[in-house]
């Protein structure tokens, strides 16, 4: 696509595009970071606070060996695959946004 | 070398593992070769022409990250310190997420050959690519030396008779030959086999293993933990008990090895334990031994976490995605990958406890880091055949696991030194002739370098090595890279005061450590190290000082992102003019266009 030329009063160049950009996406990152790092650092929390749940048999493993050593992996596949069809359709958003913009000149 | 020198070498040496380790090194040199013909431009040798699939990438990004740390590394480290070591694999895998959702997007819109060109085209600053190109090398040597390990364990393991330097020195040429002749086109290649060969060799040995001598949990459910029955064989889930050999003295008790805040945690409390008369010991540390360790995990988990994000070696590969889109896509296949793989080392660590501990009094090459190679020759019991070309499997995953992680930093610190500080720096004006002879001369010198780096490291653990790799990348890229994509009041000043403080202040703290551990040593390296033995009754007299030396992340990355607000908030008006623009380019969908735009006008505004 060629670039418009550079007059830089459309709606792809306005300030209110570039703040609502950063905007969604840093709060799609940051919800998904949250989720993630709840998990991560309360598992410490918990071995300190509960070692005895954290002991206790699960098919041989203690709670805390298979929560970290095994189940923690599929979790954050499920949080990874969510951020990606997330961000992909906004970026989708975007574009669409932009161009109606860009069309109508000011919206 | 004369024939009773060789026979010596020779004497011992398994033909199933020889075989298995040699061809494993002959596909990786000749698909260098091969690949050789097919680059021939420098830009081919930097990202290999940014034409790379998301399959190809993500194998072979998975392939340069898992190292001999990940392979050797995290077993040997969950067989000597139990739990605590399984922060390691679960962050090297997890620390992905973070690149994926904060910096892998952004970085490949604004598209820029490595992490200095980032830095100079960010904050329009060849002063400061010349700052963060140093990084590439502090983190690259860090995380060689591992590698080296890695390389010498393997081959002690393989020829009996050849020292622990002979092996580093060995399989360090061979690669810096391969790499000074390949260029990265043939390492993506190469890396992308060599995921393949690594998920191979950690799999299929274990399960074999496993069918035979008892399954992961069996083994676990055979340590007794606090708050089990007194018999710790009721505890085994199924009626099969494994047989556990005897725990030499050196071994870890189970209650401590199988739950949190265990020996690798521990340790500097426990050393300042003792220092203490007897008497004081017990309420000394019921009242540090836990809060202490709880801060050690947290330190290590911000290093391992921020410290993934912040790899110049993997950062780098990003680049070679057609674009964000695709770059996304690679991280979630890359998680997957590795993901799975990091399941596998810690049944090494949790089998070899009970059926081979032994390993627990060995030193050096001879200890716990050698675990994965030598734990399938157990089943020599049954038939030796199977024992012995299980072991040569784990051997040549070994291969491919130091090969394609050393390849890789080498390409990087090459590249950096090569790409920035000979054709930026010194001669701007040199023809792609004379880049390519300055990339092969680098790779050498390089090369070198980290075998030199390599013979000293023996006595330490390879997988806490690379932790300390990440806690340096996580207080210096980390930042700067976090920073700079989402605020855009950073400054040139600021980014540079805080990555070069978080880093150096990590990279001392790390070295330190090194030095004092080395310093114990009853070899050689006791002797070279001996200057620094009092360092270690000082960490016995401030086990926290000693906590925060050892894993400096919990206060190097807050540190290095404070003095970046600061001094950028301090020089606010040397923000670049057109920082809207660059945002933009970091933000905006790649289909409007702006990319492209931004170059133009920089062009035609006569940047540079």
């Amino acid at each position: 696509m060629p670039p418009p030329p550079p007059t830089h009063d459309d709606v792809v160049h306005s300030e209110s595009f570039l703040r609502s950009l950063l905007r969604r996406q840093l709060g799609l990152s940051a919800a998904c970071a949250a989720t993630f790092l709840a998990a991560l650092l309360g598992m410490p929390l918990l071995n300190y606070f509960a070692p005895g749940l954290m002991a206790t048999r699960v098919a041989g493993f203690t709670l805390s060996w298979l929560l970290l050593g095994v189940l923690f992996f599929p979790f954050v596949w499920v949080i990874s695959w969510y951020f990606i069809r997330r961000s992909i359709a906004l970026e989708e958003e975007e574009v669409l946004r932009a161009r109606r913009g860009s069309s109508d000149s000011r919206t | 070398m004369s024939p009773p020198v060789l026979l010596a070498l020779l004497g011992g040496v398994d033909p199933w593992i020889f075989a298995f380790s040699f061809v494993t090194v002959a596909v990786t040199i000749w698909m260098g070769f091969r690949s050789r013909k097919t680059s021939k431009t420098a830009s081919d040798f930097f990202v290999a022409g940014r034409s790379v699939s998301v399959g190809w990438n993500a194998s072979a990004i998975s392939g340069e990250y898992l190292s001999a740390a990940s392979f050797m590394g995290v077993a040997g480290m969950v067989m000597s310190s139990g739990y605590d070591a399984l922060w390691y694999p679960v962050c090297y895998a997890c620390g992905y997420l973070f690149l994926l959702l904060f910096i892998a997007g952004p970085l490949r819109r604004f598209g820029a050959y490595t992490i200095p060109d980032f830095a100079e085209g960010r904050f329009d600053s060849p002063v400061f690519r010349k700052i963060a190109v140093c990084f590439v090398l502090f983190i690259g040597f860090f995380y060689t030396m591992p590698q080296m390990k890695g390389a010498g364990v393997t081959l002690a393991y393989i020829f009996p008779g050849m020292p622990y330097w002979a092996g580093v020195v060995l399989v360090g040429a061979v690669i810096t030959f391969n790499v000074a002749l390949g260029g990265m086109k043939g390492i993506t290649l190469v890396q992308a086999f060599q995921y393949w060969a690594k998920m191979f060799a950690i799999s299929i040995p274990i399960f074999v293993l496993m069918s035979v001598v008892g399954y992961y949990n069996q083994h676990l459910g055979a340590n007794r933990a606090p708050g089990d029955p007194v018999s710790a064989a009721q505890v085994v889930a199924g009626d099969a008990a494994v047989a556990r050999k005897p725990m030499p003295a050196k071994a870890p008790q189970d209650e401590s090895w199988i739950a949190p805040f265990g020996p690798l945690t521990t340790k500097a409390v426990n050393a300042a334990a003792a220092a203490l008369p007897a008497e004081q010991r017990t309420a000394y540390l019921a009242e540090h031994q836990r809060p202490y360790s709880l801060l050690y995990t947290y330190s290590l988990i911000i290093a391992l976490v921020c410290g993934t994000a912040g790899l110049p070696h993997i950062l780098v590969r990003f680049y070679t995605n057609p674009d964000g889109v695709a770059a996304k896509r690679t991280t979630m296949w890359v998680m997957i990958l590795i993901g799975i793989f990091y399941v596998f080392p810690p049944v090494f660590g949790v089998i070899g406890r009970n059926l081979m501990p032994e390993l627990y009094s060995g030193v050096g090459a001879k200890g716990t880091d050698k675990v994965v190679l030598e734990l399938p020759t157990l089943l020599s019991t049954q038939s030796s055949v199977v024992g012995s070309v299980l072991s040569g499997i784990t051997c040549a995953g070994a291969f491919a696991a130091f090969m394609s992680t050393f390849s890789g930093l080498l390409v990087s610190m090459t590249g950096a030194l090569a790409h920035d500080v000979y054709g930026r720096m010194l001669r701007p004006e040199a023809n792609q002739n004379e880049r390519l002879v300055a990339f092969k001369t680098a790779a050498v010198l390089v090369g070198s370098i980290a075998i030199v780096l390599g013979c000293f490291v023996e006595p330490l653990e390879i997988n806490f090595m690379v932790g300390q790799a990440f806690a340096i990348a996580a207080a210096s890229y980390f930042p700067l890279l976090f920073m700079s994509v989402w605020w855009r009041g950073m400054t040139m000043q600021g980014a540079a005061v805080g990555m070069l403080t978080g880093g150096l202040c990590a990279l001392g703290a790390a070295a330190l450590t090194n030095f004092s551990t080395l310093a114990l040593d009853k070899g050689p390296m006791g002797k070279i190290f001996a200057g620094f033995a009092p360092l270690n009754s000082f960490w016995a007299q401030h086990p926290l000082l000693r906590i925060l030396c050892e894993q400096p992340a919990i206060w190097t990355v807050p540190l290095a992102i404070t003095l970046m607000v600061v001094i950028s908030k301090l020089t606010a008006d040397s923000v670049p003019g057109d920082i809207r623009m660059k945002m933009l380019v970091l933000h905006a969908p790649e289909k409007l266009g702006l990319k492209q735009e931004y170059i133009q006008e920089h062009q035609a505004g006569g940047g540079h």
